[in-house]
């Protein structure tokens, strides 16, 4: 009996042989993600910005974060934004926001342009989101003014009756820490954020006295309003 | 052979404290899982206390169903199946119990930080850097011994149920070594060193898979080794066994793409993940049929047998939520699907359905054999098995109609042209379902408890109450 094959020889050896079927395992169970991961990494029309450089703020030299205007292109967040989005990985806010506008009419209508790859490529960790317990935040930057965001975030169901989202008093005592925001935007540099010693340099003023709900806001006001969207360009076919 | 024997040859020690371990996670985890559930349909359960707030305490649910009940369950029937199996003992014990400690360690771990908002902030993947290299090294330490155990077998050939657990364990291994590549600011926070659309797409290549080798290929070696053990009968057919585990092994890696349809992802990649994804509804039923035709000739046995009832209705909502999954990933259904309920629905289906049903009778099977004894109250088994069973029904139906409601409010459009709803209006929309999932839930949970006390009873009287005769209990 211990001759006979029941499936393929493959089958017997790699049955026989742990080490046959640990190799199999490790050779077959490497390819999908290699096919789906390796090449977003190299293929040029990832990236929006390879076909539409302007979607990117070209910074002069000399220029600071501070310089950028509205529309101007995707760049780094400035010190406050960064320690905002901070807070929003913090507090879990992904788990029930989206940050992914998708191309439909009605998404468009409720959100804005569709959101493009380029748009987070300076997020470290992407926040796209899952699910949509509350509104997409891709472009909700200049929906609202800083006020309503602050009154939202303290009390929800203040401004908007049928909201289940938690109040967040507690932005409004912790301050944001100046040391821990150079830390941070090194850290960005390190996995490639084009950060520049002067914007160091700046950080500690951009958040001195300031508030996590300062901090919150800034990010939410700036989400979405990098790029100025030409109607008249598919920057994704 | 002789209980006395059996104890002597095999180290079942450990084993007994993952399996406790596993139904006390059980209980915790659903637990938290059933207060945020209560904290969508009433928000005033935050209480304004950071720690309790519904984005902090969704990771300790997730983490804590998954890898602390979970990853017990997996590693209690894993290192009890692949000693019978093999006919050896573990290759180390001060191995095993280095595992058992070390995966509790994390667990703590995970119950302190994630409530103090230490995240990494990707979905299943939370736990901050120096937790991360922890499950890593214990990691590698199961699967390790598990290995090695394998090397030593006395049997000639490689049962079913170990090929997946192994699957699962290198899977697992490349996944988090992965996808957790950071860079560290302090002892608490990390940073993703991928960014935007690179990121999404290992994100969820390794969330994917969490569910495809952690929770279906390591449940599916569950599957395998406790069925046939508690049906007394053979795997229904061996050639099905080897199509669907190597068809599963090499397809699920690819489904992770699905998560990202009509995203920022590059089309190619995400209509590749839905091709493979409907492909993979027929590896799985294979599994489904495999496990369920194993009782073709003995299906009288479900009638008095409640522990098989588990396995057997576990197989049922997988096959139900494999064949939903496929249909989800279609993109005209993602369309609708996508952001809403109906995913975290079709996670539950998944989630309570197979793999909490298949674990608790594997679970319940290995108490009566590892205290040598029978339950303290199989009616409460029966109890167990239908509170389970009719919680997750109607958590994953109330999880359909708000899934699929919210999809079609958002983009209804009414005579002029112009949206219907407001967001605001299809969150008060959803309310009745909120609290109906969480009514769901609480059951699933009661459910849990009665199985936690009828084992804590079966272990304190197991003494005082007359053995299994050795040939029933090690069958």
């Amino acid at each position: 009996m211990a001759d006979k094959y029941y499936s393929t020889k493959l089958q017997d050896k790699a049955e026989r042989s742990g080490l046959v079927m640990l190799f199999l395992l490790m050779v077959l169970l490497s390819v999908g993600g290699l096919v789906e991961i390796v090449p977003l990494f190299y293929l040029d029309d990832t990236m929006e910005h390879n076909k539409y450089p302007e979607i990117v703020w070209q910074r002069k030299a000399g220029q600071t974060l501070d310089d950028w205007k509205p529309g101007e292109g995707i760049r780094p967040y400035k010190p406050l934004e960064l320690m905002g989005r901070m807070v929003y990985i913090r507090e879990g806010c992904y788990l029930c926001h989206s940050q992914m506008i998708r191309p439909f009419r009605d998404e468009k209508e409720r959100y804005g342009h569709y959101s493009l790859a380029s748009e987070s490529m300076y997020d470290h960790p992407f926040q796209w989101g899952s699910k949509r317990t509350g509104p997409d935040l891709a472009r909700v930057g200049g929906k609202y003014s800083s006020e309503w965001h602050v009154r939202h975030l303290r009390a929800p169901r203040s401004v908007v009756p049928e909201s289940v989202m938690p109040n967040y008093p507690w932005l409004d005592k912790n301050i944001v820490d100046a040391d821990e925001t150079v830390a941070t935007m090194k850290s960005m540099k390190m996995v490639g954020v084009p950060y520049t010693d002067e914007d160091f340099a700046a950080a500690a003023a951009g958040v001195e006295g300031r508030t996590e709900m300062d901090a919150m806001v800034a990010y939410l006001q700036v989400l979405g309003t990098m790029v100025r969207f030409n109607d008249s360009v598919d920057y994704r076919e | 052979m002789a209980t006395a024997q059996v104890e002597e040859k095999y180290n079942f020690e450990v084993v007994r404290w993952f399996t406790i371990a596993a139904i006390i996670y059980l209980v915790v985890g659903t637990l938290v899982g059933v207060y945020i559930a209560a904290e969508l349909a009433w928000p005033v359960l935050n209480f304004d206390i950071a720690e309790l707030s519904f984005g902090r305490l969704r990771p300790l649910h997730t983490n804590a169903v998954i890898f602390a009940f979970g990853g017990c369950a997996l590693m209690a029937t894993a290192f009890y199946s692949v000693q019978r199996t093999c006919g050896v003992p573990l290759w180390s014990n001060g191995l095993a119990w280095f595992t058992f400690w070390g995966w509790n360690l994390i667990i703590v771990s995970a119950v302190i930080t994630l409530p103090l908002g230490i995240t990494q902030g990707k979905e299943y993947a939370e736990l901050e850097w120096p937790i991360d290299l922890a499950i890593a090294v214990v990691w590698l330490a199961y699967s390790i011994n598990f290995f090695m155990t394998l090397m030593k077998r006395k049997t000639s050939h490689i049962y079913v149920s170990n090929w997946f657990f192994l699957g699962m364990m290198v899977m697992i291994t490349y996944l988090h070594v992965v996808n957790s590549l950071a860079i560290p600011v302090g002892l608490f926070k990390s940073y993703s060193v991928f960014s935007g659309v690179q990121d999404a797409m290992i994100q969820w290549w390794w969330g994917h898979n969490a569910v495809g080798f952690y929770l279906t290929a390591g449940f599916l070696g569950i599957m395998y080794y406790f069925i046939p053990k508690q049906a007394n009968r053979p795997i229904f057919s061996y050639r099905l066994s080897v199509i669907h585990f190597w068809a599963l092994m090499f397809g699920y890696v690819w489904l992770g793409a699905h998560h990202l349809q009509y995203t920022a992802l590059p089309d190619w990649t995400g209509s590749l993940g839905a091709a493979v994804s409907l492909a993979m509804i027929i590896p799985s039923w294979g599994g489904a049929i495999n496990g369920m035709m194993t009782l073709s000739g003995a299906w009288d046995k479900l009638r008095t047998d409640y522990v098989l009832r588990f396995l057997i209705m576990s197989l049922a909502f997988y096959a139900m939520s494999v064949f939903e999954g496929p249909v989800m990933s279609v993109k005209t259904v993602n369309a609708l699907s996508h952001y809403t309920d109906w995913t975290i629905g079709h996670v539950h289906s998944g989630a309570l359905g197979w793999v909490a049903m298949v674990a608790a009778g594997a679970l319940y099977h290995m108490v009566e054999r590892l205290w040598n004894t029978r339950m303290y109250s199989a009616s409460l088994v029966n109890m167990h098995f239908w509170m389970a069973t009719i919680g997750t029904v109607i958590y994953i139906t109330a999880m359909w109609v708000s899934g699929i409601m919210q999809g079609l409010m958002w983009r209804d459009y009414d005579a002029f042209g112009t949206l219907t709803y407001t967001f605001a209006e299809s969150v008060a929309a959803m309310h009745p379902y909120y609290a109906m999932r969480a009514i769901g839930g609480l059951i699933y949970w009661a459910g849990g408890a009665v199985m936690l006390y009828n084992v804590v009873m079966t272990i304190r009287t197991a003494s005082s109450r007359p053995a299994v005769t050795a040939a029933a209990a090690n069958a």
